[in-house]
């Protein structure tokens, strides 16, 4: 099996150049638009984890400690600090922007609009950024975990329901997608969700902290 | 950067396949480009055919392509939607040497012309008199080259080994499989393993190094031409040989 580590939007596309057997992402809206198109079949949830919104330990904005990213959202742009967006087409991305529409604010425009950093990057890029910035960004608790340049950043606001990261497992339409590898693809989408791929998704750690919760079996 | 540390990127998983994958990689595209660059570059210089303005100025233009076009191009051929994609080429070392050729070729065929050039305005006429057609100077154009043909083949290398921007879109940066020195060292950076990034960075320098150093000194011994077909040849075969085992077990 070989792995292919894209954001969201762009594991979308390559799946529907037909580049793809399988898809593992994370932005539902984006996922419904894929099968409205006719490219994937069968999905299904196989693990959530949560979003994070991380920032300089000085926190300007004075949002350290909150639940409510929308409310998190709303301090900093009025603060006009700085904030690094992924600006990809990623689920995260895609979650950013939602939030800043619950908060209906447009980020490019607030404020003057120049503490709203868009990097066109991956999660790693703009935490590396944020880091060198002193800015906020929203980040996935796993990437967080793992990420070996954290500087002076710190979590400062996480818990909140919008900030709920599911992952799902998506097949290619055969109709659509003919040399796509069914077999394999539907065996190891068949194993993530099954109780072993459950259990190995729940026992992935690091540093004694866990990364992604199994969800397979947890009412939609 | 402690030493203690730099040793023990040794210790990574997967390091010698990288730096095998790099090498593999940049020194099978550097050859295709010299085994096709420095004739075509020779040619251009003593043969006169409609079109050779053109190529010499294409040649020359395109030392400045950039890679991540080169590579976006050759995305859309070889993905299975693209007119190439029966080829399965996409997402595998295949793509990345094709890549890298391109980018190399005119490297060494513009620095292999501009060498023949003088090469041809103050021999061109004497080996004509020695019963040369033109076409079959070309081989005595770069023996007599021979330096700065090394040095085009180099300029080649340099550019294959340094390359990350192509081979990130048509190879994947797959683990195992399509991953080389530069494309893991953009995948520890957005990872913030700075120092590990920074290590791999001067490994592939000192890499580099060795690798040029050998090519040039194999120079030195002034029996490039013949030992630059041998070589060309073993690197092609060998990689090849590494090519066909790297995908071997990941191959259902």
């Amino acid at each position: 099996m070989r792995v292919l580590a894209q954001g969201t939007g762009q594991a979308l596309a390559t799946a529907a150049h037909g580049d793809a057997d399988l898809v593992l992402v994370h932005d539902p809206e984006a996922e419904e638009e894929f099968i409205a198109q006719g490219h994937g079949i069968d999905r299904r949830e196989i693990a959530w984890n949560d979003f994070i919104v991380v920032g300089p330990g000085a926190d300007p904005a004075h949002v350290a400690g909150g639940h409510d990213a929308v409310a998190a959202f709303t301090a900093i742009a009025a603060a006009s600090v700085p904030f690094v967006s992924r600006g990809d087409k990623s689920g995260t991305d895609a979650l950013e922007h939602r939030l800043w529409r619950a908060a209906a604010i447009d980020p490019a425009i607030a404020g003057g609009g120049s503490w709203y950093r868009d990097i066109g990057g991956g999660m790693g890029a703009a935490l590396n950024t944020a880091a060198a910035m002193d800015a906020y960004t929203l980040s996935d608790r796993g990437t967080w975990l793992s990420f070996g340049n954290k500087g002076a950043l710190t979590i400062l606001v996480e818990g909140d329901p919008r900030l709920l990261n599911r992952y799902d497992v998506i097949l290619l339409d055969p109709q659509k997608h003919p040399e796509a590898k069914q077999r394999p693809a539907r065996r190891f989408a068949d194993w993530l969700a099954s109780a072993a791929g459950q259990a190995a998704i729940g026992a992935y750690e690091l540093n004694g902290e866990q990364l992604f919760h199994p969800s397979a079996a947890a009412p939609k | 950067m402690p030493v203690s540390e730099l040793w023990a990127i040794f210790d990574t998983e997967g390091l010698w396949r990288i730096i095998l994958l790099s090498l593999g990689v940049s020194l099978s595209a550097t050859a295709l480009a010299a085994l096709f660059g420095a004739p075509l570059g020779a040619a251009l210089a003593a043969c006169p055919f409609p079109g050779r303005r053109i190529l010499v100025v294409a040649a020359n233009a395109f030392l400045g392509l950039p890679p991540v076009v080169v590579g976006l191009a050759l995305y859309l051929l070889l993905s299975r939607s693209g007119p190439l994609g029966a080829l399965g080429l996409l997402f595998t070392p295949g793509a990345m040497v094709l890549a890298q050729s391109v980018l190399a070729l005119p490297i060494v065929t513009a620095l292999v012309h501009a060498a023949s050039a003088d090469l041809w305005a103050e021999y061109g006429a004497a080996l004509q008199a020695d019963g040369a057609t033109r076409l079959r100077a070309v081989p005595h154009l770069l023996a007599m080259g021979r330096l700065r043909l090394v040095t085009a083949v180099l300029a080649g290398f340099g550019r294959t080994v340094s390359e990350v921007g192509a081979i990130l879109i048509v190879g994947g940066n797959i683990a195992g499989y399509t991953r080389t020195m530069t494309t893991a060292i953009v995948l520890e950076t957005s990872k913030g393993n700075l120092s590990l990034a920074l290590g791999l960075g001067l490994v592939l320098i000192g890499i580099s190094i060795a690798v040029s150093a050998t090519i040039f000194a194999l120079r030195r011994q002034g029996r490039t031409v013949v030992v630059r077909g041998k070589l060309a040849a073993a690197i092609l075969i060998g990689s090849a040989i590494f090519a066909g085992e790297a995908s071997a077990p990941t191959r259902r």
